[in-house]
């Protein structure tokens, strides 16, 4: 076998993922007049998960209007071609060393390194599969996760089912809730673990309450049944330590079983590159400017925390594009170092830490749901940041605009920012 | 007419398949499932015991004894992974300690080697995470693992490469014996042989008495077994064995070649020959037992779970023996992986006694591509062969980087995956952390391609196990 080189090349800012957030930043950084920028995405075409997403809802905080999936992925799309931002499809990153070089493959250059820049990461998240939910019974056909189903009905054009139980209450089990009613299957259950759903009230308004379907709270699947094709589960309601009641078990008949039982960002690059990780968020320790612990690196978008709205992963790409450009010119102005602490209640913030006195919008989840509460902003004795809650649920992401002089305010007090509701 | 039909292509039907296309010598294989490896073959602790177990002077002994020292140079020649990483049993307390030196005495009378009985600090150094409570333990230096279905997948397409033929969805109903020769029926298929060898596992015995032999019964032992991330696979090095107590022979705790964390089995007699389903019950136990081995283990990082039923005889030993050209592979419960080669040759022998000719087939090729050459391949390795075929750059599975090239070519080659189980067996697609959750639409794709047929008549495993019910609008 005769063997050559790799081909090396190299580029200002590489950006590992062409969904929202490999768009979004790739087109930030272009509007701040970088050029030398490219784009690697795995899938045939940029967009992302959003391609599967054909409901609507998307953009009303971004373009001011309501867009499905495709439309919101396409208004990036065009912008990315009309710029001439150079992509790559069909291209898979397979490691990020931490000098910044970047190997990716695709059929037409076979394996290649590029020396870049900055590299911003973007590579999504993916959902919890069964095996880690460890439910009891048989292996049948007919287990997918609802992003799986999604994929399935909406780009292959193929029904997985037609009798279905959903367990987990996300985002995307929701809308599959609703899909598959609209393609007539009927959908009998919808299980959640938690006293709680996980999901937007919108959804749950939208996708289950307008179409009869039940959500079952404090429920869970216990065994699968079916030797081939799954044939039925038995659900049971759980106790406040989560363990299964055996007197409330009830057996569904059903050929689907779907599950949207959390989000998890894909990470495998960003370890690999020894870049820790946040316990909680699964994504990568970031500043304000969404850069890692790897100079150079930043990333944003559902890699890094998971998101509930594409606006979001938008705005937060567009920081890290704009910062990336900033790390490429060597105009970072990193002048602090103040970490951000979640008290519990709160579970996560992104960022977790601030490194420049400038305006930042903090993001954070609450672990459990919340009835009037203050979020509070506290740095030392000094309460820097106050307002009051009516309602605040893990499954909707909250904000915090702290401004220049609150940042400054808490250098000068030297202590961490501390996040708490009280 | 063939010479030999053999009767499921487990990993024993395999050995036996390998061992026999090495002579001139009409073999099939017939199967009732839609791939090999598919009984008690695809979901065991995929160890090569060291032989300390078994009873001195009993067949299991002599059998695992003489397979665990052939198995390295098996594995070699048909491209298989096997790594000698060595195993520990440990113990708790000091009536463990007698155990394990009564262990020790019976492995070096059934010839293992270098078996040794340790205490809490040289365990430490080999396993620093060994449980808490763990004090003493009996190191055997020759224990291996292997993957037991790609084991078995290289001897039959081994096999088959030589001229063994494999019949799938042949469920064995019938035997009729002839004058010097059986006829083996399914419901549409016939296979007409002078010598039968039934491995057919747990069912070997429905198969016995067909033939009126109803001299055992065999019947099937749960045993479930979790399965995590690789983030975890390094955690222990060696495979970690439970002391035998009056609570039973206890789960283990191993990595596996793949670079996984596997636990399990627990042990449950059940009646179902078809139950392979996991319990609460069974998983919790699981967790307990691995947890008093191994310290850390971070069960957040389960990726599946599965059970596996071994065939139990009813004599306690291996039940190998002919009558007439029938020939019984039955009750090959553990430790029937690493007895493997050891009873292929020893089924030859009963052949030849049985008045089979054996001649050697001078086209017999020993040597197997491996099934995972292109990962190992280097990059630019990896580069030359893209070239070729462009389709090895274009990764279907993010999580154990698989190409299409490699599926395409799993498809294709001996023996071909038929459904979306059979390409992840043999290429890993599917088995990483999102256990197929974006790569099973475009494999289904893929095989409809390959083999010619609708998306909607892809299987996950064969059988009614649709992965699609139809199109949509169509439903």
């Amino acid at each position: 076998m005769s063997t050559k080189a790799l081909k090396e090349i190299k580029c200002e800012l590489v950006v590992v993922g062409g969904g929202p957030a490999g768009m979004a930043a790739a087109v930030a950084a272009y509007e701040e007049g970088l050029r030398d920028i490219l784009i690697l995405e795995r899938d045939d075409n940029l967009g992302g998960i959003l391609r599967q997403c054909i409901h609507n809802g998307f953009g009303l905080h971004r373009f001011g209007e309501e867009l499905t999936g495709p439309e919101y992925a396409y208004r990036y799309e065009k912008m990315v071609r009309e710029y001439g931002i150079p992509f790559m499809t069909d291209t898979m990153v397979t490691s990020i060393s931490e000098d910044r070089v970047v190997t990716a493959q695709n059929s037409k250059e076979g394996i290649f390194k590029i020396h870049a820049g900055a590299v911003v990461l973007a590579m999504g998240c993916r959902e919890r599969p069964k095996g880690a939910l460890n439910i009891a019974g048989h292996r049948p056909a007919g287990i997918y996760t609802a992003g799986t189903a999604q994929k399935f009905v909406n780009m292959k054009g193929y029904m997985p089912g037609k009798e279905v139980v959903i367990l987990g209450s996300g985002d995307i089990g929701l809308i599959m809730a609703r899909r598959m009613t609209l393609e007539g299957a009927k959908v009998k259950a919808v299980c959640e673990l938690m006293p709680y759903s996980g999901g937007l009230a919108r959804n749950i308004e939208q996708c289950l309450n307008d179409f009869g379907i039940p959500l079952m709270l404090s429920h869970t699947v216990v065994e699968i049944h079916g030797n081939d094709r799954l044939t039925g589960v038995t659900i049971g309601k759980v106790d406040e330590m989560r363990r299964p009641i055996p007197e409330s078990f009830e057996y569904i008949p059903c050929d689907t079983l779907l599950l949207s039982c959390g989000l998890i960002p894909e990470n495998e690059l960003t370890k690999d590159a020894g870049i820790s990780l946040d316990r909680i968020t699964n994504g990568a320790v970031v500043d304000g400017e969404r850069e890692t612990e790897i100079p150079g690196v930043f990333a944003c978008g559902n890699v890094l925390h998971v998101h509930d709205l594409v606006d979001y992963v938008s705005e937060e790409a567009s920081i890290a594009g704009k910062a990336a450009v900033r790390f490429i010119r060597g105009e970072g102005a990193k002048n602090v170092n103040i970490p951000i602490l979640a008290d519990g209640q709160i579970r996560y913030t992104v960022p977790q830490k601030i490194t420049e006195i400038t305006p930042t919008r903090v993001y954070f989840r609450v672990a459990d749901v919340y009835r009037d509460r203050k979020v509070t902003v506290t740095c030392g004795d000094e309460v820097l940041y106050q307002k009051k809650k009516q309602k605040l649920a893990p499954g909707e992401m909250e904000t915090v605009e702290l401004s220049a002089d609150m940042i400054a305010n808490a250098e000068k007090i030297g202590k961490a920012l501390e996040f708490k509701l009280v | 007419m063939r010479d030999v039909v053999i009767v499921g292509a487990g990993v024993i039907g395999g050995a036996i398949a390998r061992e026999l296309s090495k002579y001139k010598l009409d073999v099939t294989i017939v199967e009732k499932c839609s791939d090999v490896a598919m009984g008690a073959t695809r979901a065991n602790s995929a160890i090569v015991h060291a032989g300390f177990d078994a009873k001195e002077g009993s067949l299991k002994a002599k059998m695992n004894v003489r397979g665990s020292k052939m198995m390295k140079k098996f594995a070699e020649e048909l491209g298989v992974k096997y790594k000698r990483n060595g195993s520990l049993v440990v113990g708790f307390s000091e009536e463990d300690r007698a155990t394990l030196l009564d262990l020790k005495k019976r492995g070096e009378i059934n010839g293992v080697e270098g078996l040794r009985v340790i205490d809490r600090e040289e365990i430490l150094k080999l396993e620093p995470s060994i449980g808490e409570k763990v004090t003493v333990a009996l190191h055997a230096p020759t224990g291996a693992i292997i993957c037991p279905y790609e084991l078995c997948m290289a001897c039959v397409g081994n096999a088959m490469d030589n001229g063994v033929e494999l019949k799938l969805n042949f469920d064995v109903k019938k035997i009729e014996k002839h004058d010097g020769y059986y006829t083996v029926y399914s419901d549409n298929d016939s296979v007409s042989a002078k010598y039968v060898i039934n491995c057919a596992g747990v069912y070997s015995d429905e198969i016995a008495k067909m033939v009126a032999d109803d001299s055992f019964t065999v019947f099937p032992r749960r045993g479930e077994y979790m399965l995590l991330d690789k983030e975890c696979g390094k955690l222990v090095s060696h495979t970690i064995f439970r002391c035998p107590s009056k609570m039973g022979k206890g789960i283990l705790v191993s990595p596996t070649v793949d670079g996984n964390l596997l636990l399990g089995p627990t042990a449950e007699n059940i009646e179902d020959k078809e139950d392979k389903s996991t319990t609460a019950k069974g998983l919790a136990n699981v967790r307990m037992q691995a947890s008093e081995q191994v310290s850390g283990i971070n069960f957040g990082k389960i990726i599946t779970s599965f059970t596996g039923l071994r065939s139990v005889g009813s004599t306690g030993d291996f039940i190998i023996n002919e009558n007439d050209g029938f020939i019984n592979c039955a009750g090959i419960e553990s430790p029937g992986l690493s007895s493997a080669p050891a009873i292929a040759e020893y089924v030859r022998e009963l052949l030849v006694s049985a008045g089979a000719v054996l001649e050697n087939k001078e086209s017999f090729v020993a040597k197997r591509r491996p099934m995972h050459y292109f990962k190992e391949c280097s990059d630019e390795e990896k580069n030359a062969i893209i070239k070729e075929n462009p389709a090895y750059a274009h990764i279907i599975c993010r999580c154990e980087m698989v190409s299409e090239g490699e599926i395409v070519e799993a498809i294709h080659t001996n023996p071909g995956a038929r459904d979306v189980d059979a390409v992840k067996r043999r290429t890993r697609s599917g088995m990483g952390r999102c256990q197929g959750g974006f790569c099973s639409p475009y494999v289904v794709e893929i095989l409809a391609r390959e083999l010619g047929v609708a998306y909607t008549d892809i299987t996950k495993f064969g059988g009614e196990s649709y992965i699609n019910i139809g199109k949509t609008k169509e439903v």
